[in-house]
């Protein structure tokens, strides 16, 4: 933001006429997720906002009782905003630039949880392990009685 | 660009496996895929479905009279990670920007390319093709013309990158002194898909590409072969000042207090209101911010003829030609012939004065 | 042709012949009436044509005369010309049209408004239109180029809303459309009864100039 003010674009009140409506949009999916608990995601690409809008949004939203990351093809940042039920998820690249950036209204954001594919190969790394560890510590015992 | 042809016959889920990619970072390269195709997030299981059982698709990408920018813009999009996904589940066998042969070794890269996937190849183009003296831009001795009727005939479909491509742009522009035209002017017997823009932008090249390589099919496009997810709305109607543009609040110079508040720049020639394109939205640069955001109108570089277009800083409302001049002529021109009328009917008038005669007597007694 | 060369052509070529019809056939026009002149009167003044003149002007523009038609014949008469002085000279990419021409330039409306004026204006046009369809007076004294009159007046209006809202095309061709409406209007102006909008106050000083030489009211 700094780098506006050096080009003299000033961020005026009258520009923020999206971030009203976002809001709002945010509220009835708050009620939805409530009532039928059904969840909503906003991209926010896909919205036309003013320099500063974004941010301005982010700070209404605030920071609530959860954050969270994620190290997967680059960072992550999940956050349960003030409002919960209500998380920002941005994704970043591994250069930290932003790729992409959702408003979920939602229990739980589902990037956060662990995936079938994952565990089953996580379950074959485990087994890898501890039989690794079984021959180590095989090894270990028949060298101990060798001596 | 890769040789590897086992990894050819795979799906994009088993290549991504084999690179151990976690399912999370999978779910997460889609989210943004997603985002990225301007489709809404509720698609993103449906994408990781397709994308999933995808096949590397082998592209011939063929570059004629171009600047290069349409690859620049492409190799320099933001999220690098994403991109580097695609590159890799793309086999992209011809580009002679970015593959290490040359020469022969190049142009026999493309033979092979058409030869073992006939009829399955994706065939991208960025630049005009001159139809005039084919001298005017060759590759490894081969016309343009014919390098692109030739590549043409096994592609699954065709993607025309960049305004030059889609529309002719820039070497299209008058006086043209290359004959030159569009991939659309030339192939009439296969899908194209026009992406246009100067350059057009890197999401969106990437976007189409990841649109075609996950549902295989050609996206709804517009009447002249944009696709719409990207090209459906006006800049002016996606525009952050259009508020402005409502109220009436210009900027009249690119100095004044109009422009320093952010003002619509309608007065000094943007183009937003006749120009289809996602700027406003996916903005440039990790989406930090577009040419109207950054103080200047749009030129309108996704439409065709953009260069034609009666000048960049011309308000669209305002008459491309001195129309002042035309009126002062008229003018001299409207008065002395009106002058002339009201002489000619004047004299008429005397004429006709001159010629009454008055009845008498004796004429009635005739 | 495409829709670029389209628009290209009516902001060139086609805006200059048009204008230069429009203004050649309007000069023509007015100074063929201004030549004729009018018979030197030979009774002595007695009151003064140009206060007599300058008051009919005012009477006659504001609607108070009860010898004129019907209440609604003036009240849409009064909406759609406001109507139409407000959406021609109000509406910012006009008046730079007329900056960009003359070097004249004034403030403008916001399109909120000049919206809502401009739907005000095309349904009155239409209630006129209706309205010289149903009374059989004005109907038997209505002659085709009264159409056309009417017709060519309107058209700017919608071509106008269309584009402004993009509707049904792609804004090029859409903007293309309402100049070349536009033009139309230019070419067709000086040989129709649109002449009046500038003969009347001609024409109303000099009813008022006549009475005021007699000294009657005019």
């Amino acid at each position: 933001m700094n780098s506006r003010a050096q080009f003299n674009i000033q961020i005026g009140d009258e520009l923020t006429w999206n971030v009203q409506p976002l809001l709002h949009e945010v509220r009835h999916a708050l009620k939805q997720l409530i009532e039928t608990g059904e969840t909503a995601i906003i991209d926010l690409r896909s919205i036309p906002l003013a320099p500063g809008e974004e941010q301005k949004l982010i700070d209404t939203l605030g920071e609530g009782e959860v954050h969270a990351g994620l190290n997967a093809l680059g960072p992550s940042e999940i956050i349960e905003t003030r409002f919960s039920g209500v998380w920002l998820v941005t994704h970043y690249n591994e250069e930290n630039s932003i790729i992409s950036r959702f408003i979920e209204i939602t229990e739980f954001p589902d990037i956060l949880k662990s995936q079938r594919e994952d565990m089953n190969e996580a379950l074959d790394a485990l087994e890898q392990q501890l039989a690794s560890n079984q021959i180590a510590d095989a090894a270990h015992t028949t060298s101990e009685a060798d001596q | 660009m890769t040789t590897d042809s086992s990894r050819k016959d795979m799906t994009l889920g088993e290549v991504l496996r084999s690179q151990g990619i976690s399912r999370r970072s999978f779910l997460k390269f889609c989210a943004a895929t997603a985002s990225m195709m301007a489709l809404p997030p509720a698609m993103i299981p449906k994408i990781a479905q397709a994308l999933e059982q995808a096949r590397r698709p082998s592209v011939i990408w063929l570059s004629f009279q171009e600047c290069t920018g349409c690859t620049e813009s492409l190799t320099r999009s933001h999220s690098a990670t994403i991109e580097h996904l695609i590159f890799d589940v793309i086999s992209l066998d011809y580009h002679h920007t970015l593959q290490a042969a040359s020469g022969d070794h190049a142009e026999a890269a493309r033979k092979a390319a058409m030869e073992e996937n006939y009829g399955k190849y994706l065939m991208v183009v960025d630049g005009s093709i001159p139809t005039g003296n084919p001298g005017y831009s060759t590759i490894a001795g081969i016309s343009n013309v014919d390098m692109l009727m030739e590549t043409a005939k096994g592609a699954a479909a065709v993607i025309a990158v960049g305004t030059c491509a889609s529309y002719g742009g820039i070497p299209h522009a008058k006086p043209n002194p290359t004959g030159a035209v569009s991939v659309s002017d030339l192939i009439k017997d296969k899908p194209i898909i026009n992406v246009p823009g100067c350059p057009p932008i890197p999401v969106v090249i990437t976007g189409v590409l990841t649109q075609y390589l996950t549902f295989g099919a050609i996206p709804e496009l517009d009447d002249i072969g944009r696709p719409k997810v990207f090209y459906g709305q006006a800049i002016h109607d996606r525009c952050y000042r259009r508020p402005f543009y409502d109220k009436g609040l210009f900027a009249e110079t690119f100095d004044d207090e109009g422009a320093k508040k952010g003002w619509c720049l309608y007065k000094l020639g943007c183009k937003g209101p006749t120009t289809y394109n996602a700027c406003a939205t996916t903005k440039w640069n990790n989406g930090t911010s577009f040419p109207i955001e950054a103080g200047h109108p749009c030129l309108g570089c996704s439409q065709p003829d953009f260069w034609d277009g009666g000048g960049f800083y011309k308000a669209l409302s305002i008459p491309t030609e001195d129309i002042t001049r035309d009126i002062i002529y008229a003018s001299a021109a409207g008065i002395a012939a009106g002058v002339a009328v009201g002489v000619m009917n004047k004299t008429r008038k005397n004429a006709a004065k001159k010629a009454h005669q008055k009845t008498t007597i004796d004429d009635l007694e005739k | 042709m495409t829709e670029v060369e389209f628009l290209i052509w009516v902001r060139g070529p086609g805006f200059q012949i048009a204008s230069v019809i429009f203004v050649a056939g309007l000069l023509l026009r007015l100074f063929e009436i201004l030549m004729m002149g009018r018979k030197a009167n030979l009774a002595e003044a007695k009151g003064s044509e140009m206060k007599s003149g300058l008051r009919t002007i005012l009477s006659r523009s504001l609607h108070t005369s009860p010898t004129r038609s019907s209440a609604f014949s003036q009240t849409a008469g009064y909406i759609f010309h406001i109507g139409l002085f407000v959406t021609i000279l109000l509406f910012a990419p006009h008046i730079m049209v007329f900056h960009d021409i003359f070097g004249v330039k004034w403030p403008s409306l916001s399109t909120t408004v000049i919206d809502a004026v401009t739907v005000v204006t095309i349904i009155t046009m239409f209630a006129v239109l209706a309205h010289r369809l149903h009374n059989p007076v004005i109907r038997f004294l209505s002659k085709p180029h009264d159409y056309l009159a009417w017709f060519v007046t309107i058209l700017p209006l919608i071509t106008g809303y269309l584009a402004f809202h993009r509707v049904g095309m792609t804004a090029p061709s859409l903007i293309a459309i309402h100049i070349l409406s536009v033009e139309l209007l230019l070419v067709v102006f000086p040989f129709t009864k649109l002449t009046h909008a500038f003969t009347l106050f001609l024409s109303r000083w000099y009813n008022g100039a006549i009475s005021g030489y007699r000294g009657v009211e005019s």
